[in-house]
């Protein structure tokens, strides 16, 4: 199924954060293949997963626990678990 | 834009991806207050922590601690003292819960029966001579008898500035007894006349580090990065210092803008209340400190910062897969 503009949109900032987050050089927001590997390619390691997940935290208001760290292995994969707790969220708010 | 898969060739990239994932949670624990030994230059009594906190004596109240440790996600519990071998019961408390690393001077013989595979290191400082001037007995003497092929146990040879062109002795005394060694450098925190380096030693020692590393590559656990860093003090051209030091006690940690360090590094008191401000002395002076895992966790934190070639990064691994395999992460 193709990703719709939300999903596309979320992607990109989240590309944005870590890019600012980790201070990467020669990549941007487009070009961030969101399937890439944070770990194997990227040397990300927990801490720098912590501190791109205090700013996903303020940003989208959603709590990650550092328990799922390891499942938040690409940028699609931490848009998809912010997609999940922002409907989750929603789902609570209108018990 | 550099990637692991882009710096390293298949063979590094695997080394690599095998302990990218480890994730390992440590903390230091003093099992006691107590020692059978009372060295010049032990962090532990020169700084009075031995007087920090009285002991919990409670064995059903270490249990819980380890527990409440565990759920707090330590994976690796490292045991100093003290000796934590006066305290058996406590050490099981670990062994039982968590993947236990245990410090021992090895007068004590660890019973294998009750703590099969358990990593042992044992201290070692120096060699028969500097041991009986800075231990007050040639402790190797009896530790090699104690521990002698024991798959499991390793010594932790802290080099002395005495040992120039003496290391070797040490190392094939350690092959002979069927074991390992990893080796760093004393701190001399008492200022023991003749035990402080001045850098020519610091480099003497290096290229020695580095001789016995390829002389005896079955018996050494150690890579010449560390060597580097430990004599040199410098990483990428940092020096170590309090504002670059990895393993601060994290609730205790107020430094800004906080460096890379260990997640959920604690230092605890025997009391299993307090906490000490790092895993050594707060009166250490941290720009002399020669602290090994101090320095191979201050590689281990900065993996990123070692991306900027293929050299700095299979430094980093070599680095990493060394502490992998003296808190047995990773076989031999």
């Amino acid at each position: 199924m193709p990703e719709s503009k939300e999903t596309r949109e979320r992607i990109i900032r989240i590309a944005e954060i870590i890019i600012e987050e980790l201070k990467l050089e020669e990549i941007t927001p487009e070009s961030f293949n969101p399937d890439m590997d944070l770990v194997d390619e990227l040397g990300v390691d927990s801490m720098d997963l912590a501190t791109v997940a205090l700013v996903l935290q303020d940003e989208y208001g959603v709590f990650i626990d550092e328990d799922d760290y390891p499942k938040l292995k690409t940028v699609r994969l931490i848009a998809e678990y912010v997609q999940s707790r922002l409907h989750g969220q929603k789902a609570n708010d209108s018990l | 834009m550099k990637t692991v898969s882009t710096l390293l060739d298949q063979n590094w990239y695997e080394r690599y991806k095998a302990i990218s994932r480890l994730n390992i949670r440590s903390s230091i624990y003093d099992v006691t207050n107590r020692c059978n030994l009372r060295c010049k230059g032990c962090f532990f009594f020169s700084s009075d922590e031995h007087k920090a906190a009285p002991e919990e004596e409670d064995v059903v109240r270490w249990e819980s601690f380890v527990e409440r440790e565990q759920a707090r996600g330590v994976n690796l519990a490292i045991l100093i003292g003290g000796e934590p071998t006066l305290y058996l019961d406590r050490v099981e408390a670990f062994y039982k819960r968590l993947p236990t690393y245990c410090a021992t001077n090895g007068l004590i013989k660890i019973p294998r029966d009750r703590f099969p595979g358990m990593m042992v290191g044992i201290s070692l400082w120096g060699d028969e001579e500097d041991e009986r001037l800075l231990r007050g007995k040639d402790a190797f003497a009896v530790s090699s008898r104690n521990y002698t092929g024991d798959p499991d146990a390793y010594y932790l040879y802290t080099i002395t500035s005495r040992q120039l062109g003496r290391t070797e002795r040490v190392i094939r005394r350690i092959a002979d007894a069927g074991l390992k060694v990893h080796m760093q450098l004393l701190s001399n925190d008492e200022g023991v006349d003749g035990f402080s380096w001045t850098p020519p030693q610091l480099s003497d020692i290096r290229a020695e580090m580095d001789a016995m590393l390829e002389r005896y590559p079955g018996t050494v656990i150690s890579c010449r990065y560390y060597h580097e860093i430990i004599t040199t003090g410098r990483m990428l051209g940092r020096p170590f210092s309090w504002n670059e030091c990895p393993s601060v006690t994290e609730p205790l940690d107020n430094r800004h803008p906080r460096p890379k360090r260990l997640i959920r590094f604690i230092r605890w008191a025997a009391d299993l209340k307090t906490m000490h401000r790092c895993c050594t002395s707060a009166t250490r002076d941290c720009t002399t400190c020669k602290d090994g895992a101090a320095h191979m966790s201050w590689v281990m934190v900065n993996k990123r910062a070692h991306m900027r070639s293929a050299k700095d990064l299979q430094n980093w691994i070599e680095v990493y897969e060394m502490f992998a395999k003296l808190y047995r992460f990773i076989p031999w």
